[in-house]
């Protein structure tokens, strides 16, 4: 507990690497902290090293370099039965051999637990998952999202305080995905256990998440609550991983501290906040969430850049209007409108001007 | 799932009942599904399942008594062999009669051999009295009756005579000797013509036209052969001491008993003898004690094959399971190592083991030379049941890896993950999660192994010396040196009936959609 500086970390990766092969880093120093009860999510592309990560945490992969504490101790020389972490399979991973009710005792029987005190505990985790009378089938007899739960209280039977999820909920539809989410969103807050979650799904991460965790190429993109990662991307992966984006790419001609001007390369300017240029003559990737893009003059700052946009298409759905427009050279700008009884319907092919908050479009690293 | 609504079955477009009208459709699929592979289906029926049909019949079958010797079968009818004594005259001329076609046909030593597998001495009694029988001098009725009247040297006499079925209804043991004796010639497309007619024909005659008894023929030839002898006697041949002449063993009460005990066309024998029984007046009972060698050898095989299966198991195992778990290319080039017994000749595989297991052998060799083992105290390896178990089992063993290969291949790794993250040790994980899913593939390569074992002839006949034989080794004996097929045909029957009594159990036991070749 000494060799930590922060004493609240539950879960700690310090300067973490991991190679498969000796010649790529799969994971190149990871740094991160986590406080006992947090749920954080593990989003990135495939083969971005979220499962590695995983791995290494539940004892399965051992880190090349670095040191990985659990509650304060360092569990690199401990074998993973010891480890005492739960784990949600990808694949579910239940014994097919057993019932129900024995996958559920084994973690129990394991630790020469009693029977009656096995069979209470078995009882309370399937209640919980809702499976109560399901404690007699065999794994197969059951259907994804029940396996999915036979695996989350098999992961929490025995009591862990630290549950490894990883892509738990793949294999599901959507509309039991969400309600998954929230089973397991539900049942982690009650128990108060601590989750690392490993998802690619961004709606996912972003619904369920204290904290998530941007992986890419092995490095972690950013790490931060869910709304800041959608309104506050630190860098253009994040942005453009994490919700719809728009991007216009130009040249830093002013800053002026916490705002700066960007000419776009058609020529025209826009007001940006910068985040990751530093000095006039950068060039730079601007970001704009399409909600925040708006073309009703009356709403917009009477000092803000406004840029020409031609509409290109307009797709009505539903809840929200989408509209396609060329924007300096980009065709695939999108914005869009919320279906209110006032709201406009723009015309494909009509002239239109656009622009947005200083503070909403962020200038990132052109990369 | 119950069609049980208040307006009773449902019914299909044509108003006739759902259920009715889906069977109909399922019905046809399933005709034109067999239609396409009948061709293949019967080809399995004539060449796979006939011939074990076949074998099944053989074990009981029991011709040839009968066939050979129909009038000694039906004399024996009234001989009570629990007298002790042998039967009487007419006995052994109804069997004088019999051997003396059967040399004719050259059926004696036949007859002979297979008598000779329930009674041993038949087959030289058989052979010796078929030489003999022409001498025997019956030749005293031929001259009686020529005598009588010259007719009866003529072949056309007795076609007239018995080829009217009358005739022979009424003098059935003459004319039925003459008919099959007249039958060897027409079978080859003559007649009889003018073939000097046999002794035994005369014989026959006499035994039947001795006696005055009322027959309604008019024949005048008859009629005079049988008045002529009620007024004096012929002079007889007595062939009791003919036949004692010609193999003494004719008065022994046990030919006799043979003889009748096998008359029967199906016979039980075979199958009491495979059992180490054999037939008496009292019914069946166990063989003395040094002759009950089957029962012994039935026990041995299945004992040897369990005990090869053990080690199959023991030894593949293991590498089944390093098979499963190396990366592909690696588990490729040992999955060739683990084939390469089965490109080179079976024969080559267990001679070779001859030579490593002998007295002078490698194994014994090294084994000396390591000190384990004294130079003049060197291990027995090869001709008994260590030398058949050391080399069958590796003979075997690919039979037992590639089914285990293929089922575990198929365990995901995410098992052991999950069970060793569940808090389960090494050894907790592997025997509670990845053992019992395993299991089928034991299940599959122990019935593909003790049933290859089971039947095993060339390695236990080549390295098993007189004790590491199995019972197919007897079976192959019968087959091709004793010739006694039906012994061999009803050892493989109850060789059958055994594994299919062992598959059974099995399928009790472990249940047999418990076993997996793979996927
Ligand atoms: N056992 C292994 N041996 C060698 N390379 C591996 C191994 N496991 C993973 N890798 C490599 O490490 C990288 C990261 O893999 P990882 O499984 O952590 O990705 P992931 O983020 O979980 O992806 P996904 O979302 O598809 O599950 C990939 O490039 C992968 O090819
Ligand atoms: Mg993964």
């Amino acid at each position: 507990m000494a060799d930590t500086g922060r004493s609240d970390a539950f879960v700690e990766f310090e300067r973490v690497q991991k190679s498969y092969d000796g010649e790529n880093l799969v994971v190149k120093d990871l740094n991160l902290s986590m406080p006992k009860g947090e749920f954080l999510t593990m989003l990135g592309p495939s083969g971005s090293g979220k499962t590695t990560c995983l791995m290494m945490l539940a004892g399965f992969e051992t880190a090349t370099h670095g040191d990985i504490r659990l509650d304060g101790t360092s569990i690199n020389n401990i074998p993973p039965h010891k480890r005492g972490i739960g784990m949600v399979f990808q694949n579910y991973a239940l014994f097919p051999h057993m019932t129900v009710a024995e996958n559920l005792s084994f973690p129990l029987e394991v630790r020469k637990m009693g029977k009656s005190e096995r069979e209470a505990k078995v009882n309370r985790a399937l209640e919980m998952v809702q499976m109560g009378a399901f404690g007699g089938r065999r794994p197969a007899q059951l259907s994804g999202g029940q396996q999915q739960r036979i695996a989350l209280a098999r992961a929490l039977v025995f009591e862990a305080e630290l549950v490894l999820m990883d892509e738990p909920l793949g294999a599901l539809d959507k509309q039991l995905r969400e309600h998954m989410q929230f089973e397991i969103k539900r049942i982690a807050d009650n128990l108060g256990i601590t989750v690392v979650y490993v998802t690619h799904d961004q709606t996912e991460a972003l619904t369920m998440s204290d904290r998530v965790a941007v992986f890419n190429d092995g490095v972690i993109q950013q790490l931060a609550p869910p709304d800041t990662l959608y309104e506050a991307p630190e860098n253009s992966f994040v942005a453009q991983f994490i919700g719809e984006n728009n991007t216009l790419e130009g040249v830093v001609t002013e800053m002026m501290g916490d705002a700066c001007v960007v000419r776009l390369d058609d020529g025209s300017e826009l007001d940006a906040t910068p985040i990751n240029v530093s000095k006039v003559g950068e060039r730079t990737r601007v970001s704009i969430r399409p909600e925040r893009v708006e073309f009703n003059k009356e709403r917009l700052s009477p000092d803000a850049h406004t840029l020409k946009a031609q509409v290109m298409e307009f797709i009505y759905m539903g809840d929200i209007f989408r509209t396609r427009l060329k924007v300096a050279g980009n065709d695939e700008f999108i914005i869009k409108t919320r279906n209110a009884p006032d709201q406009v319907r723009l015309e494909p092919g009509s002239e239109i001007e656009i622009g947005w908050l200083a503070r909403d479009c962020r200038a990132l690293d052109a990369s | 799932m119950s069609d049980a609504t208040s307006s009773g079955p449902m019914l299909a477009a044509d108003g006739t009942p759902l259920k009715t009208s889906l069977a109909r459709s399922l019905r046809m699929r399933k005709l034109r599904a067999l239609m396409l592979i009948a061709p293949l289906l019967l080809f399995v029926l004539i060449t796979f399942i006939a011939p074990i049909l076949q074998m099944l019949l053989r074990s009981v079958e029991n011709q040839i008594v009968s066939d050979t010797l129909p009038e000694t079968v039906v004399a024996l009818e009234q001989w009570d062999a629990t007298t002790g004594d042998i039967p009487g005259e007419f006995a052994f001329e109804a069997i004088y009669l019999d051997l003396a076609i059967a040399v004719e046909q050259k059926l004696h030593t036949r007859l002979g051999s297979r008598l000779n597998y329930e009674e041993t001495g038949m087959a030289s009694l058989f052979r010796k009295s078929g030489r003999r029988i022409g001498r025997f001098d019956t030749d005293v009725y031929t001259d009686q009756f020529t005598d009588l009247n010259a007719a009866w040297e003529d072949p056309e006499t007795w076609y007239e005579i018995f080829g009217d079925e009358r005739n022979v209804a009424e003098l059935p043991l003459v004319g039925r000797s003459w008919q099959r004796w007249a039958a060897l010639f027409e079978a080859e497309g003559e007649t009889v013509g003018k073939r000097d007619l046999e002794d035994f024909l005369f014989a026959a005659l006499h035994y039947e036209t001795r006696q005055d008894r009322y027959i309604t023929s008019e024949n005048p030839l008859l009629l005079q052969a049988m008045r002529a002898q009620s007024e004096t006697p012929f002079e007889t041949s007595r062939l009791i001491p003919q036949f004692e002449d010609a193999d003494e063993d004719w008065l022994d009460h046990a030919v006799w008993q043979t003889i009748k005990t096998y008359s029967p066309r199906y016979t039980s024998g075979y199958f009491l003898n495979a059992i180490d029984m054999e037939k008496s007046p009292e019914g069946a009972v166990a063989k003395p004690e040094n002759l009950q060698i089957y029962i012994k050898l039935f026990w041995r095989t299945l004992f040897m094959s369990l005990v090869i299966t053990g080690s199959c198991i023991l030894l593949g195992y293991p590498v089944a399971w390093i098979l499963a778990n190396l990366p592909s290319r690696s588990a490729n080039l040992l999955l060739i190592l683990v084939l390469l017994p089965f490109w080179t000749s079976l024969l080559v595989r267990t001679s070779a083991w001859k030579v490593m297991l002998q007295d002078q052998g490698v194994i014994n060799n090294v084994l000396v030379w390591i000190g384990l083992v004294a130079e003049n105290d060197r291990l027995a390896l090869i001709n008994n049941q260590t030398g058949t178990i050391i080399a069958m089992t590796h003979i075997l063993l690919p039979f037992m890896i590639l089914p285990l290969y293929s089922v575990m291949k198929t365990i995901s790794p995410s098992y052991l993950r999950a069970a060793k993250s569940l808090g389960a040790t090494n050894w907790t994980a592997f025997w509670r999660v990845y053992f019992p899913q395993s299991v089928p593939g034991i299940g599959a390569g122990s019935i593909l192994v003790f049933i290859l074992a089971i039947g095993y002839y060339i390695t236990p006949e080549i390295v098993g010396g007189t004790s590491g034989i199995f019972i197919s080794n007897r079976i192959a004996y019968h087959i091709s040196s004793s010739l006694n097929w039906g012994l061999a045909a009803a050892l493989g029957a109850i060789l059958l009936v055994l594994v299919l009594g062992l598959y059974w159990c099995y399928d009790k036991i472990v249940g047999i959609d418990n076993v997996k070749l793979g996927g």
